[in-house]
């Protein structure tokens, strides 16, 4: 069975992640596409240390769960800061910074 | 079974790293223990120590040249380099955010997690000290900094850019005043920095894919030798940049930069002004002259245009701003165009005239910030540019300060500003991007006008019922504006000493 077809469903995970960023307005529903994203390219790492017969993309992808862990605390304590204020958590009504 | 050989680790070329993130680490156990009254002075004791240690240990191993722990940190010249002027840069940033006497308490909220407009929010504005969280956060960022500029490796690059990313993203949200405005900047930085770094990491895949290993070498030699598909090269290096391009606020991946720069406290925008563009560019050196100058005649034209992009934007949208804040912004964002120009120069003139650069841009940047919260009314800093009319017949000193500050960024010859562009522009007439160097010019002349502007409107203008009072800057700040000015003089009047040592140091190890 050939590797190649998860570096296809990485790329449109990717893809949808990214797209998804730019489409949704909820910010949680953005940090999840980010994620996503993320999870993608870990997706990535492991089919190409597959291809390439090296243990270096597995242990990459252990580091990048790490960091996406780290991303989640900031994240969500910055948007639960914001959403005790506005209640809300939408990105269209964070609008007060501009020109 | 194969036997596992452990890696060397040259623990003195680590120690400014390690230095800081052992001082960071201090620092939060301190926030513990330690009693409120006594914590501000204790934890920027400790903050301004560890940076003067690791400065000290970075002078230390000015000579050595090695990759230790298993490639994964390059320390040579461009890195102690950079490293050394993030230090400083970072040390003077930490007497900008000490500084408690001009506003009662300082520039941060007391506990971040007040929510905004209750009443606990009005007792905390009115007085209540500042939180000293932001000391152990701005060391990690530090450190993370560090690491940044000395990352051999794609993966050690990606961790340390989240090490000195986070601590500022929740730095911009700690604004005393203005609250909803800081948050939203640490929520417009977040997502879109959390955005970029995906990118990078999806292009550390590609590379990783394309090269069989993250070693910046390794990917050299793969460049010079592709045994993989050049598609992977091609979209790897292009979602890398991407990421790089980011943080180092180059147009079009600029948007964040006016809006993060604006809403932030002024300390912590000075902080990213100064030390996060030295790290980001000290990367993104880094990833061009090591791992992918094989490739460089296919990248200079694409990096080319950016960076014409990027100063024509900071110079126009500099001139429509009203807003003193943004418009430094702005002109962060047209410096990070000039910046370019000499890293395309793709020479060791490049290499040498960038970090020149981004040393004299930092403290002029430092002390501009300095300035600015210096002028304040009743709500906190008056950053408006109609509130600076007439400032010049008021506080005469402060505003012969800061006319010197705009004319060292106008490019004024005897000021900084005027050598570290001729440093750039000639590396890069050297190395065959006269077209550069034309838009370069072109720009410097349009970036002129809002500077004179705002020049002319402190001194020639007459100061009205609500042009604010200047408050008298405290022991920190007068710190922090008479290295900065004296800097910014000095490297106009006598460069020499800094360019030759950036020569030395302008010479990276594979």
């Amino acid at each position: 069975m050939t590797p190649d077809y998860y570096l296809v469903l990485a790329t449109i995970l990717f893809t949808i992640g990214a797209t998804g960023v730019l489409i949704r307005r909820n910010a949680i529903v953005l940090f999840m596409c980010i994620e996503l994203m993320l999870n993608a390219a870990n997706l990535a790492l492991v089919t190409f240390s597959r291809i390439n017969g090296s243990l270096d993309g597995q242990i990459i992808s252990f580091f990048v769960m790490v960091v996406a862990a780290a991303e989640v605390v900031i994240g969500l304590a910055i948007i639960m800061s914001i959403f005790r204020t506005r209640r809300s958590a939408s990105v269209d009504d964070a609008n007060l910074l501009k020109y | 079974m194969e036997q596992l050989e452990l890696p060397s680790i040259d623990y003195a070329a680590l120690l400014p790293m390690l230095i800081l993130f052992g001082a960071a680490c201090v620092g939060v156990i301190l926030e513990i223990v330690v009693p409120r009254k006594v914590r501000n002075g204790i934890q920027l004791g400790l903050s301004l120590l560890a940076v003067v240690a690791a400065l000290v240990a970075v002078v230390v191993e000015r000579g050595t040249r090695t990759i230790t722990i298993g490639g994964a940190v390059a320390v040579d010249g461009p890195t102690l380099f950079l490293q050394g002027s993030i230090l400083v840069l970072g040390g003077v940033s930490l007497l900008l955010i000490g500084e408690r006497t001009v506003e009662k308490g300082g520039a941060f909220v007391s506990q971040a997690a007040i929510t905004v407009g209750s009443k606990k929010d009005m007792e905390q504005a009115s007085g209540q000290p500042g939180s000293t969280e932001v000391y152990p956060l701005t060391t990690f960022a530090l450190g993370g900094m560090l690491l940044f500029v000395a990352a051999n490796d794609l993966l050690t690059m990606f961790v340390a850019l989240e090490v000195f990313s986070l601590p500022l993203y929740l730095l911009c949200a700690l604004a005393r005043r203005r609250r909803l405005l800081s948050q939203e900047a640490a929520l417009k930085y977040f997502l879109l920095g959390s955005y970029a770094s995906a990118f990078f990491l999806f292009g550390v895949a590609f590379i990783y894919g394309f090269a069989g290993g993250i070693q910046l070498d390794k990917v050299h030699a793969a460049v010079a030798n592709p045994t993989q598909s050049q598609v992977l090269l091609y979209a790897g290096f292009g979602l890398l940049a991407i990421g790089l391009l980011f943080k180092a606020a180059l147009a079009p991946f600029h948007v964040w930069t006016p809006d993060v720069y604006q809403g932030a406290p002024t300390p912590v925008t000075a902080f990213m002004a100064a030390c996060t563009k030295v790290a980001a560019f000290g990367a993104l050196l880094r990833v061009l002259y090591v791992a992918f100058e094989g490739v460089r005649w296919d990248f200079q034209p694409v990096l080319g245009t950016i960076a014409v992009l990027t100063m024509f934007v900071g110079a126009v949208l500099a001139v429509t701003q009203t807003d003193l804040k943004r418009l430094l912004a702005y002109s962060s964002i047209a410096n990070a165009g000039y910046l370019m120009v000499g890293v395309l120069a793709l020479n060791d003139e490049g290499l040498s005239s960038t970090m020149f650069y981004l040393v004299a841009y930092g403290f002029s940047v430092l002390a501009a910030f300095a300035i600015l919260s210096l002028v304040r009314d009743a709500d906190g800093e008056a950053t408006h540019l109609s509130r600076w009319a007439g400032i010049g017949r008021k506080s005469p000193l402060l505003a012969a300060t800061f006319t010197f500050v705009l004319l060292a960024f106008a490019g004024i010859p005897l000021t900084s500003g005027f050598t570290s562009k001729f440093a750039v522009f000639g590396a890069a007439v050297e190395g065959g991007q006269t077209w550069l160097v034309i838009f370069g010019v072109i720009t410097s002349m349009l970036l002129a006008f809002p500077y004179l502007r705002v020049v002319v409107l402190m001194w020639l203008s007459e100061p009205g019922e609500s042009t604010p009072a200047v408050s008298i800057p405290g022991f920190l700040t007068s710190a922090v504006l008479g290295i900065g000015v004296l800097v910014t003089l000095g490297l106009g009047v006598a460069p020499s000493p800094l360019i030759d040592l950036t020569r030395q140091a302008a010479d990276f190890v594979r």
